[in-house]
């Protein structure tokens, strides 16, 4: 049995029966998940190794598709449409919900192209509308004043909190409605995984967000919602403080307390 | 003798003898380089280089036509092969998703660049000169390049697979498509590594005689048509050194010595790029 609440706020994302099955697997490793996602709020995604957060989270831009064999089934709703449908735009869809990953992932190009990249393949190429756009993505990201007189330098030069934080300026460059947290700071020092979470806080002003964390306390800090994930099921979905003080579910209690996991 | 005595005594017999046999390796490396860069340098004059061959005895006769014929089949060579070899690189490792077919290729490749040279100069001389009915410098590059794409697929494909996935997936995240997620994000990633592949691959095919011998032959004189037999470094010197006259067997140390700072360099540029990667 499940607990999942509906939200007050507009929904940005409507999963419904949403089903995954890996590549070669017979068994769904997500089972008909239903959730909803609240717009400008983060919600958190929570549960022990293996639980299908992650793999429900790349869902969302359809990453998984980069392998062959992978199965989706059901829908999840974006402004009016099952974004996966096979006829899905995913290059659109993408530069709508954007992601940044478990560890940095700066190109190796200069650290203005690094933050321009989403802006030119958009097609984007007037200087100084350029210039513009990166220096508040940088300024939006909290690292314009550690990088503003090195623009022209390799990316690959900065420290790891750096490089996460020049994700984040490259992903909300382009705007995007959604923005997929993937275990941002587990491969980050306490002081740069503070600096990301006061940035994933003061982000959903203008973007929604979704977070896959190993961490609780993470969780507790930065989200509005927390959904707990337990062997590919939705087990519950609350309001964060009332999850973390009060859960309805056995399993969720044994899991926050840490009985398990 | 206790047992420490006993470990220290094997290990010393054992240093020595690895150390021994890797200065006889040695020894022989800077002996065949000393007698070649003895008898090169003292080959080496600027007639060299200005005048062509010449019938045994004349004064003013040189290497031109070789350096030159040298030049054009491997750059004819490197023009064919590099992009056939770093696109069918791109595709074992970019495209091709674990299919059954690339693991063919990447086989096929493994065992290609162990053949024989010789063997694919007489595959080369079977399917171009036979046909056309004459040596040509074309059938040279033909022959190079064959050499050539296997060495260049396989490190391109090596070194691509080197890119961490989760930079094309951060590229492909930010709504990039395929073609651009690779030209711009992995190739860059792997320039160094794909660049030296190739350098590595021009080097191995400078040195090839066997394969010429069938195809590009040879040429005394000055030749800058591609479609004709045509005279190459080691083509020259393989004719040169074993010909009685004392004055070409010197042009055939000349030969040999450029060619032979020719490949090394192009080694020696090689391995600074990987090593400028690492230091990054």
């Amino acid at each position: 049995m499940a607990t999942i609440i509906d939200v007050p706020e507009e929904k940005i994302l409507h999963v419904n029966n949403f089903e995954f099955t890996y590549a070669g697997s017979d068994v769904p490793n997500i089972k008909k998940l239903s959730m909803p996602i609240a717009k400008n709020c983060v919600t958190a995604l929570i549960g022990p190794s293996g639980c299908g957060k992650t793999t429900l989270l790349r869902s969302f831009n359809r990453m998984h598709d980069l392998y062959p064999g992978n199965k989706y089934a059901g829908e999840v709703l974006f402004e009016g449409r099952n974004i996966l449908d096979v006829k899905e735009d995913l290059i659109t869809l993408r530069t709508k919900i954007g992601m940044i990953f478990q560890k940095p992932t700066a190109f190796p190009m200069s650290i203005f192209d690094n933050v321009a990249y989403g802006l030119r393949l958009q097609g984007m190429k007037n200087r100084s509308e350029l210039n513009d756009r990166v220096e508040k993505s940088l300024k939006d990201a909290a690292i314009w004043n550690e990088v503003s007189t090195r623009l022209k330098q390799d990316a690959n030069g900065l420290s790891g909190g750096q490089q996460q934080r020049l994700c984040i300026a490259r992903a909300i460059a382009v705007e995007p409605e959604i923005l997929l947290f993937d275990e941002p700071t587990s491969a980050l020092d306490p002081i740069s995984t503070q600096g990301i979470e006061i940035l994933v806080s003061e982000l959903k002003e203008r973007v929604s967000i979704v977070i896959v964390t190993h961490n609780m306390q993470q969780a507790a800090r930065v989200s509005d919602y927390t959904g707990f994930m337990y062997l590919g099921e939705l087990i519950e979905l609350g309001q964060t403080e009332e999850l973390f003080v009060t859960p309805k579910e056995k399993l969720t209690e044994e899991y926050i307390t840490g009985k398990f996991g | 003798m206790n047992y420490r005595q006993k470990r220290i005594a094997i290990n010393n017999i054992v240093m020595t003898l690895s150390t021994i046999s890797a200065l006889i390796g040695l020894s022989f490396l800077f002996w065949i380089l000393g007698v070649l860069i003895f008898n090169g340098i003292e080959a080496l004059n600027i007639g060299i280089f200005i005048n062509e061959g010449a019938p045994p005895g004349y004064e003013n006769s040189g290497l031109k036509q070789a350096l030159i014929g040298q030049l054009l089949i491997v750059m004819y060579a490197t023009a064919a092969g590099v992009p056939l070899g770093v696109l069918a690189g791109t595709y074992l490792s970019e495209y091709s998703q674990g299919s059954k077919l690339a693991e063919i290729i990447r086989d096929i490749s493994d065992i290609m660049m162990s053949a024989p040279s010789i063997v694919i100069g007489a595959f080369v001389y079977a399917i171009v000169v036979i046909p056309m009915g004459h040596f040509s410098g074309y059938a040279g590059a033909i022959a190079l390049a064959i050499i050539m794409i296997p060495i260049i697929l396989r490190t391109t494909d090596d070194m691509l697979q080197l890119v961490p996935s989760t930079l094309r997936e951060a590229a492909f995240a930010l709504g990039a498509p395929k073609y651009k997620v690779i030209i711009q994000v992995v190739y860059r990633g792997a320039r160094a590594g794909v660049l030296t592949g190739i350098l590595l691959g021009i080097a191995r095919v400078a040195g090839e005689t066997a394969p010429l011998l069938f195809t590009s032959f040879n040429d005394n004189f000055l030749n800058t048509d591609m479609n004709e037999a045509m005279a190459s470094l080691t083509v020259t010197m393989y004719n040169y050194a074993t010909s009685p006259y004392e004055d070409w067997q010197r042009l055939g140390w000349a030969a040999a010595f450029i060619l032979s700072m020719f490949i090394l360099s192009l080694n020696i540029i090689g391995r600074l790029f990987l090593l400028q990667k690492r230091g990054k």
